[in-house]
């Protein structure tokens, strides 16, 4: 089970209170209708589903109830960064330093 | 190769069981092979296999990363049944039973196909629904499939709690006679024993860590910790880590990789003489030849590919199971262990080509895997030697998402597999 | 004479209470303080257990729990039979009942031994090789075969009445392992203030340091030690001791499984105490102090009852006062067997011979043997054994070749001592190999954890201690330490040609040889995991902790590469068997999942209700009167509610409050509908869909003001329904001014559906006048009813006339009989889901989840009115434009009336167009409601069908296994077309 830090309520509490909610920073259009099916396809469908750093969204579903985001190893479970829903997803740079 | 029988098991005991030879050859790679196929799992390997046996292609590597059938191959519990709802899987898992069922035959490698049948309980009018929806397209497409009355499940399997008093009561029971288990590590040994007798070059330690393309597209050769080797065709059947190889060839897929656990007892005598299956209560359980309760649990809510899982996925397992089988309470838990489930949107495998001339692709078979490997194995061959489906998978296309064509066994059933 | 092997003066035991046991139906006597084990090797019996192949008559070979042979049944009474039980750590209580396993029929006398003699033919692996012909003959002759022989132990045949219970606990710093290690960290911990769990698997902390009878430490034994440091540690308020208790598994995030074994010693256990308990213990440090493990030497015989490993021999002794011999010999390859030998001979028991496999031992050691005037035999192995049901010689092997044979009664054995790295390994550490002491050591933790003592290989006591200080950042003491020995050196892989000849046994339980390793690599099992799968080597209940590393040892040494390049099977939870029990807990039975029950649960019970599951509830599923069947209630509650009214418990049906300046926007997203135009007071029906463009979830919306909406969702969907929508409010939509509440707990809702319907609720409502010109259908009022705030809903899932009364759940039951006491005067009946189901599929309305399957777009339900195709925006509606969901051919929701009125459809059942084809049938579609209508006097059905909508009057063929119905295709309406019962 993991340990996971809600960056809401600033406190580390059980898996058991979170719900994993997919990846993060899949940017939803204001436009839906003008989009391809391949557009479609890659927002709904398709998914990085990494064997490293993920970044994914978690839901305090009971506790807080917020919805944030997680940067996560998939190889060791290791949680490298948690932030706030509507935060920049963290550069490219910024991941491969926590990773170090 | 030499073969495996009753006599030559008695000949060789004359002698010390000195004569055996390996089961396959371990020979270096080749600069150069029509077709690769990445990953020495029982897909993998059977594809390989069909290839060589259906259409005489025999300048095939298979390259397994590690040992041959270490992925999911080794680490599921090794339930076999076609009953599916739609008649696209009906039709590739019933290919697959069939193949089963002379699997041990063909190979010349007893696999220990038991067809001890499979029970899916219902609790609730729900599933009493889903079930009786499942058995009545089973009939119609040719899959044995019968409904039980909660004793008549009983009857079947008498370890079975059907009282009233239980929290979700067993409202009765959907029953493949015709499904069972059988012997996973054998199926991969099997298979490598075939395939490599027939030419196949099986290679483990041979890690796959670039998919090299030509200016035109094609893919050329795959590069590995053994060297680059070139190829006219490569087959991923990867499955937790098709997304990584896949991205190696510039093609991103529709799928997420889980965690699954599976765990069994000590061994006792035999008192559990069939599969059983609880969707409701998620709880899967069957008794292996060597006497251990073989069960499985459920996948964690998130992507990753430790191999391990969490204590409270266990303990829902455990739970369903002694809610199920009281008298369970009291065996012991004597080993668990975790496999990386690669997951479709919708829970249907992808057995396809791919935007990449010469790259196919075998994955997505979630948590049911290995009961269609036959099948999958003897499709995927035929896709790969005719650059084109067989008519059994022609709905298994990696691009079926954009469209919306879906198999959704899971939406329609809410059934595991 | 009873113990004749118990010997005076030897051990820890008190001796001051007897204790009665039976095994196989014999009576012993034992001390308090005994394990079944040594309470029968203290009356001389060794053979313990049947081997799991071979049936090869076994003893117990360890004191701990790594046994892979001594296992018992033990049976309390009928329901608590517990299989598989290892005698060497079961502690001995009076009345004990134990059984032998895998025999018959007697332990003595077991005829599956007949293996032993056929084992030629039965080498690793060879059911690969064999029984594939016939190909029935697996399942029917061959597999029963098998099976009998395979098993160990029964499993229990009745419910279990034990209790378990489940525990969570943080702390600063959790130790695992109570000897002198774990000891030495926990008070370097307690003294830190830090708050400290130390569990051990043992009846009492001390470890090893209870079996060495030498060893002293500041001037007191080591067992003195260890019991003052104990009852130290105990007097603090920071530290809790843990006895009996394993630590089975180390999970991500520090997380440590710990299982508790609170009443398997006791002979009377407490009803008030639970057997187990487990602990889910998240530790910010995880000291691991698990010791090390004895090895077994791999030589010809190496099995017979009598040979025990030379640490077991020397605990039985030290602690319990037991020898397991008159006439010992001693087979080594480690100085810690010489300590054993020693112990036994100054209590009085002969050694015959020390076999060394080594050609050069420390001068010291000799020295101390030809002080005992014990023979030492240098550079010689065992060669082969002799006894059926117990060791009576042994032949030795010398360095010149030369031939000695002995006899014996015992056969001490020491490879050597293997660290412990379970736990390190379970917490994802990698074993390092170290080339110097042929051993795989801790390498980095990945978690905040720290391996001390045994387990990472330190061999000798000062610097055990040592370590364990500093893993709390302590600067090390000084002990006043005297005659340790050290654990280091010895074999790994088999002695002699044991490859080639003999049965030298690796894996004692599941009878692998060191012949059956050589065969798994000569058929080119490479790998570790395939020749431990080939051979089932390490797989026993003892996972390999005797057999792992001279399988490998051997399977290396054959391969000729060096043993890391072979690899290490992974180490997995649990450490030891641990019980199903104490993983469940108190999760049994009703508190298996909580049970929703709705405020007017009650009157159903009180009123004759049977009721039916769903989600998580449980709903009234009809009212049967006397003598009542089913069809009879359902028809009678469906035919009063039309003729006159009936009361409906709605209250599982899902609730959330949508309110905010933006509420309305955010419905226009979340729904298909358009909400812009709803006036408020006024309720709507709507539908969710995912992106993806199918069917979600489905609800009336009431519209209480501009910025406030009533939603109501399906009863299983409430929780994910309220996820969606906070998912796309909080992630998509964060400027929006809207706030989500789950209302569903809130409200109890009484549906009074029929014509009637105002006439029964009329006097109770004030505050709203409902009269059918000022209350149409689909309208919603804040009121009160028998002066209890409510919200009252004009709104009908029958077809009739109907109101839904919400009012806070704790008024829920008193206004159901207020209802109640309008209704039943006028003739009308409370009805139940079921009637529900028959009453609104007569209208056509569905059932999200019956007749839609999460593959049904709102068109294919023939919804297509309730989608706001002028909507800019609303999730969905991309996902609905992809070509597979506008192609012709989609199934789409249909009526069905069969031409027999009488023929009641199964639902699920499949529809064809030819009903003549062979299989495999082209299926046009399925049931997916079907009920008798008494008010109709006839069946209906919905069904799912291939361009159904363009096949209204088709005629079409539902098989079944024994007859063919035939059915037309109908609109969904079956009852009252026009709607005009509604608006009565």
């Amino acid at each position: 089970m993991l340990l996971i830090h809600c960056p809401y309520c600033e406190a580390d509490h059980p898996e058991l209170e979170f719900a994993n909610a997919g990846e993060a920073h899949i940017v939803r259009p204001r436009e839906m209708s003008n989009m391809s099916d391949e557009d479609f396809e890659a927002m709904f469908f398709i998914r990085d589903n990494p064997k490293g750093v993920s970044l994914e969204r978690w839901r305090h579903v009971h506790g807080c109830g917020r919805f944030f985001n997680a940067l996560r190893h998939t190889v060791s479970d290791t949680f490298l960064k948690v932030y706030k829903a509507g935060e920049a997803r963290p550069s490219n740079d910024e991941i491969a330093k926590l990773i170090k | 190769m030499k073969n495996f029988s009753a006599l030559s098991l008695a000949r060789e005991a004359m002698r010390g069981h000195k004569g055996w030879e390996k089961h396959w050859r371990s020979p270096e790679p080749k600069k150069q092979y029509d077709i690769i196929i990445v990953g020495g799992g029982g897909h993998g390997l059977g594809t390989a296999y069909y290839l060589a046996k259906e259409h005489g292609l025999t300048n095939i590597a298979v390259l397994e990363k590690g040992w041959l059938g270490g992925g999911n191959t080794g680490r599921n519990t090794t339930i076999i049944r076609s009953n599916y709802l739609y008649d696209e899987s009906a039709g590739l898992y019933n290919h697959s039973l069939n193949l089963w069922e002379t699997l041990s035959q063909e190979l010349n490698y007893n696999v220990m196909f038991s067809q001890r049948g499979v029970m899916m309980l219902a609790h609730n009018v729900h599933d009493v629904q889903s079930a009786q929806r499942h058995i009545h397209a089973n009939r119609l497409n040719g899959v044995d499939n019968q409904w039980l009355t909660p004793q008549q499940a009983k009857d079947y399997c008498p370890p079975l709690n059907i009282s009233k008093d239980c929290r979700y009561p067993v409202m009765g029971a959907a029953l493949q006679r015709r499904g069972g288990v059988a012997r996973h590590d054998a199926v991969a040994w099997g298979y490598a024993r075939k395939a490599s007798a027939m030419g196949v070059d099986i290679i483990q330690n041979c890690e796959v860590t670039g998919i090299n393309r030509a200016p035109s597209g094609e893919v050329t050769e795959v590069e590995t910790t053994r060297g680059t080797i070139g190829a006219k065709k490569v087959g991923i059947v990867a499955a937790g880590h098709t997304s990584v190889l896949m991205e190696m060839a510039g093609v991103r897929m529709p799928l997420e990789s889980y965690p699954l656990q599976a765990l069994v007892s000590e061994p006792v005598k035999p008192v559990f003489p069939c599969v059983v299956m609880s969707n409701a209560v998620h709880a899967y359980i069957s008794q292996s030849d060597k006497g251990e309760l073989v069960i499985g649990a459920g996948t964690d809510s998130y992507l990753s590919y430790s191999q391990t899982g969490s204590m409270h996925i266990l303990q829902h397992t455990l739970d369903a199971i002694v809610e199920l089988y009281p008298m369970f309470s009291r065996m012991k838990m004597l080993r668990t262990w975790g496999g990386i489930v690669d997951v479709t949107p919708d829970r249907s495998p992808i057995l396809s080509k791919t935007p990449v001339k010469g790259l196919y692709v075998n994955c997505g078979w979630g948590t049911g895997g290995f009961k269609a490997t036959p099948g999958s194995a003897h499709v995927f061959a035929h896709t790969i030697a005719k650059d084109a489906p067989h008519h059994i998978n022609e709905g298994f296309t990696l691009d079926r998402f954009r469209g919306g064509r879906l198999i959704d066994e899971a939406a329609a059933a809410a059934v595991a597999h | 004479m009873t113990q004749p092997f118990r010997i005076k003066g030897a051990g820890t035991l008190p001796h001051t209470r007897t204790i009665q046991f039976t095994f196989d139906g014999q009576s012993y006597e034992g001390y308090e303080g005994d394990t079944l084990a040594s309470a029968l090797l203290a009356n001389g019996v060794h053979l313990m257990g049947r081997s799991f192949k071979y049936h090869r008559p076994r003893g117990v070979v360890a004191a701990g729990p790594e046994e892979p042979n001594a296992l018992v049944g033990i049976t309390r009474d009928r329901a608590r039979h517990t299989p598989n039980v290892r005698a060497s750590v079961q502690e001995l209580y009076d009345g004990l009942n134990a059984t032998s396993q895998n025999r018959f029929p007697t332990l003595n006398f077991d005829i599956g031994a007949l293996n032993s003699l056929m084992s030629p033919f039965f080498p690793a692996g060879f059911y690969y090789k064999t029984f594939k012909w016939p190909a029935k003959a697996w399942d029917a002759l061959y597999e029963p075969f098998i099976r009998r022989a395979a098993g160990l132990g029964e499993a229990p045949t009745e419910s279990d009445p034990d209790r378990y219970v489940n525990r969570f606990a943080h702390c600063d710093v959790l130790i695992i392992g109570g000897g002198a290690a774990g000891l030495a960290a926990a008070q370097a911990a307690a003294e830190k203030s830090q708050s400290v769990i130390l569990c051990d698997e043992n009846p009492a902390m001390g470890g090893w340091l209870l079996a060495d009878s030498d060893i002293q430490i500041d001037g007191q034994t080591g067992a003195q030690w260890a019991a003052n440091m104990a009852a130290e540690l105990a007097t603090r308020d920071n530290v809790r001791l843990l006895t009996r208790t394993t630590g089975f598994g180390y999970f991500q995030h520090n997380m440590v499984g710990l299982v508790e074994r609170i009443t398997d010693h006791q002979a009377r256990p407490e009803p008030s105490q639970p057997r187990e308990r487990m602990w889910q213990v998240r530790a910010k440090q995880v000291v691991i102090a698990q010791g090390s493990i004895e090895r077994a030497m791999v030589f010809p015989g190496n099995d017979r009852p009598g040979i025990v490993l030379a640490g077991a021999a020397q605990k039985w002794l030290n602690q319990y006062g037991v020898s397991v011999g008159s006439r010992i010999g001693v087979y080594t390859a480690c100085d810690t067997a010489y300590a054993a030998a020693f112990d036994l001979h100054e209590a009085g028991i002969g050694i015959e011979v020390i076999v060394d496999y080594r050609k050069v031992v420390d001068e010291t050691i000799l020295a101390q043997a030809r002080e005992h005037k014990i023979e030492v035999v240098l550079g010689a192995t065992v060669a082969q054994t002799t006894g059926r049901l117990r060791i009576n010689g042994m032949q030795v092997k010398t360095a010149t070749g030369e031939q000695k044979e002995f006899d014996i009664d015992a056969l001490l054995m020491s490879a050597g001592w293997t660290p412990s790295l379970h736990l390190y390994s379970q917490s994802r550490g990698k074993p390092v190999w170290d080339e110097a002491s042929q051993r795989f050591l801790p390498g980095e933790s990945p978690q905040d954890c720290i391996c001390v003592g045994g387990c990472t290989g330190t061999d000798s006591m000062e610097q055990v201690l040592a370590e364990a200080e500093r893993a709390l950042g302590n600067k090390p003491r000084k002990f006043d330490i005297e005659d340790d020995v050290s654990t280091d050196g010895g074999i790994i892989g088999a002695t002699g040609n044991s490859t080639e000849k003999g049965k030298a046994f690796v894996d004692f339980q599941n009878d692998v040889t060191a012949k059956d390793i050589a065969l798994a690599v000569r058929e080119g099992m490479h790998s570790i995991e395939h020749v431990k799968r080939y051979t089932t080597n390490g797989m026993a209940t003892d996972q390999g902790k005797l057999s792992n590393m001279h399988g490998l040892a051997i399977a290396a040494n054959l391969l000729k590469k060096p043993i890391p390049e072979v690899g290490l099977t992974t180490f997995r939870p649990p450490y030891t068997p641990t019980t199903f029990g104490s993983f469940v807990g108190h999760t049994r039975g009703p508190l298996f999942d909580p049970e929703r029950k709705t405020p007017i649960h009650d009157w159903a019970v009180e009123n004759g209700a049977d009721f039916e599951p769903v989600s998580l509830w449980q709903r009234a599923w009809y009212f049967p009167r006397a003598g009542e069947t089913m069809h009879e209630a359902v028809d009678r509650e469906c035919r009063t509610t039309r003729e006159i009214a009936g009361i409906f418990d709605a209250s599982t049906l899902g609730k959330i409050e949508v309110t905010g300046p933006d509420a309305a926007a955010f419905m226009n997203i979340m729904y298909t509908n358009s909400w812009d135009k709803l006036k408020a007071g006024r309720a709507k029906y709507g539908i969710m869909c995912r992106e993806d463009g199918f069917i979600y979830d489905d609800g009336v919306v009431g519209k209480l003001s501009d910025t406030r909406f009533h939603v109501t969702t399906t009863t299983g969907g409430a929780p994910r329904v309220l996820n969606h929508m906070e998912d796309y409010l909080q992630t998509e939509f964060p400027e929006m001014k809207v706030w989500l509440t789950s209302t569903s707990e809130q409200w109890a809702t009484i549906a009074v559906q029929g014509p009637k319907a105002r006439e029964i609720i009329e006097p109770l409502v004030t505050g709203a006048d409902i009269s059918a010109e000022n209350f149409p259908h689909m309208s919603v009022v804040e009121c009160k009813v028998c002066g209890v705030p409510a919200r009252l809903f004009r709104i009908s899932f029958t077809g009739e006339l109907g109101f839904e009364i919400n009012v806070p759940a704790d008024y829920g039951r008193s206004i159901w009989d207020a209802v109640w006491r309008r209704a039943q005067p006028l003739g009308a009946c409370a009805y139940g889901t079921e009637a529900m189901h028959v009453m609104r599929a007569e209208k056509g309305y569905i059932i999200v989840g019956q007749d839609t399957d999460g593959t049904v777009t709102p068109h294919d339900a023939g919804l297509s009115w309730a989608i706001a195709k002028s909507k800019p925006d609303f999730v969905g509606k991309r996902g609905m434009m992809r070509p597979d969901l506008v192609r012709e051919g989609r199934r789409q929701l249909v009526g069905l009336k069969t031409s027999d009125p009488g023929k009641v459809l199964e639902e699920g059942a499949q529809i064809v167009e030819d009903p003549e084809q062979p299989v495999p049938m082209k299926m046009l579609g399925f049931v997916t409601s079907s009920y008798w209508s008494g008010t109709l006097g006839k069946s209906i059905a919905l069904a799912l069908i291939e361009d159904g909508s363009l096949r209204l009057g088709e005629t079409l063929y539902v098989p079944m296994a024994d007859e063919i119905i035939e059915v037309e295709v109908t609109g969904t309406v079956f009852y009252d077309e026009k709607g005009e019962r509604l608006h009565g």
